[in-house]
């Protein structure tokens, strides 16, 4: 056998070794697995730049969430987006596509208000048939307030009307 | 911010996915790299392609198929990783062990027999313990119940190399017995055994070990008396140094307790007082045992030991020192498979010193990865500990992991100088069928803890509330 031969296979045999591990530490760090820190905006107003593009890719990932049965098309100066302008969450953003958005510190609503004065369901936003954006106080212990008046039924939410809930406050925005 | 929408996702746990696929895959490319390893050496050796080839990358992958069929069958959440490294490091040591068999200088040995059919053997029944191990243990809890049986079997097989008729004294090391025509080394067994009765009795008192003592020097000092244990478990371990003079089964029993007090009890005074006594065990065994105390001279001294055994000095051996020429040949990128000259190192090369084979014909960077595949074995143990849920499957998860580390280290150790040699063989790699048996044991345990540790847990009954709040309307 040449000597060529054998020094391709030494160096090769070497390389594939060592592909071996490379590849095992690739499933470890693919299999680390556990509870999952979803990214939910920066703490203070301005999101950093960087921030913003990476919300935007997972804007685009997610799959939309229940759709609203006749929610038809979107109105000309509808809400697009609910923006969580005051509390820990300021920043965040959701964007609005027909789906349910339920509020209160239980782990599966859509937004997590981790809140004293929050119950675990305590509100929900919808759209109606009219596509007319609905907020809903669901029996909560502190109630729901629309500007300044506690929620007493489903009410409209019309545009940057404040939505407050224990220290949060959101809004619907264009 | 105006242009940046997203939604918000909630904070989950993320159910584990069963990792099947993946692990087939590693496991096809572990026995994919023997085979190429094997090819290497037959045209290394012979210039052509190994007659055996087909044979033997059949009956590797055979092996490889039906542990990878019953862990798929009947532990699906198991790591994915586990199977395929201990696969991978057991084909590697097939091939060395075949390739030292085509060595010459070998098959000129008085006792020359061809070893690679054996060890596959070996392998072949490893895995048939494996298999056996995931059809019979359906949860290791059940080994709970076994905890003082275990120590009473430990025990037993400590000392069965003490039997006279029945232990072997195999170069002043007394950790053989000899079994109709076979050497079986009961220690390798042991660990697995005594991990069982470690792990059992270190979860019921931990509470006692961990919780009174009192704080001197930012360190926790244990009450006296809950000493006992340690200092029993001292005890045996140098019992077993002055008695089967082998450093190495003393090590790994005491370091194995050491690491699991620790990890049972949170306390970092468990670990200095473990290094202590050992340090202290070690040097006392050492200043007066004759075999031991060679032993550490030739580790001190290698050159003077190679000169003594080549001079003819009865009781000195010369493959300490040729183990490092060995190493020192292969440099950083090895000689090449099948053209080195570590088959000097005469009959114990493919069993003790088969490290020193793969540091010459692989090189540096060749042991760095075998030595990294042995970490990741460790690595998915200790990750295996903490993701169980109950506390016997943790600590015997690290006991396991522990005592195999223990192990790589102290033959790796012993091989490199690092530390006096001991009678111990590297898990699956080296040549010796109690080694390869004892260990895939310890993998298929290991894999059933995992199993248990990933399954997802059962999804909760649907709350009948949930949906129901009510809006209040005054």
């Amino acid at each position: 056998m040449s000597e060529l031969t054998l020094t391709v296979m030494r160096l090769g045999f070497l390389a594939v070794l060592w592909l071996f591990v490379i590849v095992a530490v690739q499933v470890i760090r693919s299999d680390l697995f556990g509870t999952r820190v979803t990214q939910r905006g920066s703490r203070r107003e301005n999101a950093r730049p960087q921030q913003a593009a990476r919300q935007q890719q997972q804007a685009a990932a997610p799959p939309p969430q229940r759709q609203q049965q006749g929610g038809g098309r979107q109105r000309r100066g509808a809400p697009s987006k609910l923006v969580v302008s005051e509390g820990i969450l300021a920043g965040t953003t959701v964007a609005l596509q027909g789906q349910t958005i339920s509020l209160g510190r239980a782990h599966d609503s859509t937004i997590v208000l981790d809140d004293d004065y929050a119950s675990s369901r305590h509100a929900r936003i919808y759209p109606d048939r009219d596509g007319q954006w609905i907020v809903e106080d669901l029996g909560s212990t502190n109630g729901t307030y629309l500007d300044r008046t506690r929620l007493t039924t489903p009410t409209p939410v019309p545009l940057g009307a404040p939505i407050r809930i224990g220290k949060t406050v959101i809004e619907l925005r264009k | 911010m105006s242009s940046s929408t997203t939604h918000t996702s909630t904070i989950g746990a993320i159910g584990a996915p069963s990792r099947r696929n993946t692990e087939l895959a590693l496991l096809a490319f572990a026995v994919v790299i023997p085979l190429f390893a094997y090819i290497n050496v037959g045209l290394a050796i012979d210039g052509e392609l190994p007659t055996g080839m087909l044979g033997y990358g059949a009956g590797l992958g055979l092996l490889a198929g039906v542990s990878h069929f019953v862990v798929r069958k009947f532990a699906p959440y198991a790591d994915p990783l586990l199977l395929p490294l201990a696969t991978l490091l057991n084909g590697l040591g097939l091939v060395v062990i075949w390739r030292l068999d085509q060595s010459e200088r070998l098959q000129q040995l008085p006792n020359f027999s061809a070893a690679a059919p054996n060890q596959l053997m070996y392998s072949a029944i490893g895995i048939a313990l494996f298999v056996g191990v995931l059809l019979l243990l359906k949860d290791h809890r059940v080994l709970q119940r076994y905890t003082y049986i275990s120590m009473v079997g430990a025990i037993i097989l400590l000392l069965l190399p003490l039997v006279p008729g029945l232990g072997m004294n195999v170069f002043g090391a007394k950790i053989w017995i000899r079994v109709g025509g076979f050497s079986i080394q009961p220690g390798e067994f042991a660990k697995i055994v005594i991990a069982i009765f470690f792990a059992g009795y270190l979860m019921v008192k931990r509470d006692a070990l961990a919780l009174a003592s009192r704080r001197f020097m930012g360190l926790y000092l244990p009450r006296g008396r809950d000493l006992g244990p340690i200092v029993v478990v001292w005890i045996i371990s140098i019992l077993i140094l002055v008695f089967e003079t082998d450093l190495g089964t003393s090590l790994l029993f005491f370091g194995m307790f050491v690491v699991m007090l620790y990890v049972a009890t949170e306390r970092t005074s468990w670990i200095v007082f473990g290094l202590l006594m050992s340090a202290v065990g070690a040097v006392g065994v050492a200043s007066f045992e004759p075999h031991v105390k060679q032993r550490v001279d030739a580790w001190l001294d290698p050159m003077r030991e190679y000169t003594l055994s080549q001079q003819g000095v009865v009781g000195h051996s010369e493959q300490a020192m040729q183990a490092l020429w060995a190493f020192g040949s292969g440099g950083t990128l090895g000689t090449g498979l099948g053209q080195g000259n570590s088959d000097l190192i005469k009959f114990a090369a493919n069993s003790d010193f088969i490290l020193a084979t793969f540091g010459e014909e692989l090189g540096l960077a060749g042991i760095m990865a075998i030595l990294l595949i042995y970490g990741l074995i460790v690595e998915r143990g200790v990750r295996t500990a903490l993701a169980a849920r109950d506390p016997f499957g943790k600590l015997l998860a690290i006991g396991l992991s522990g005592a195999f580390a223990i192990q790589v280290f102290v033959v790796a150790g012993g091989v490199m100088s690092l530390i006096p040699l001991t009678g111990m063989t590297m898990p699956f790699l080296a040549y010796g069928g109690s080694s390869v048996i004892a260990n895939w044991a310890l993998i298929g345990i290991l894999i059933r803890i995992s199993d248990t540790a990933r399954r997802p847990a059962p999804t909760p009954a649907p709350n009948p509330d949930a949906e129901m709040t009510q809006v209040v309307r005054p």
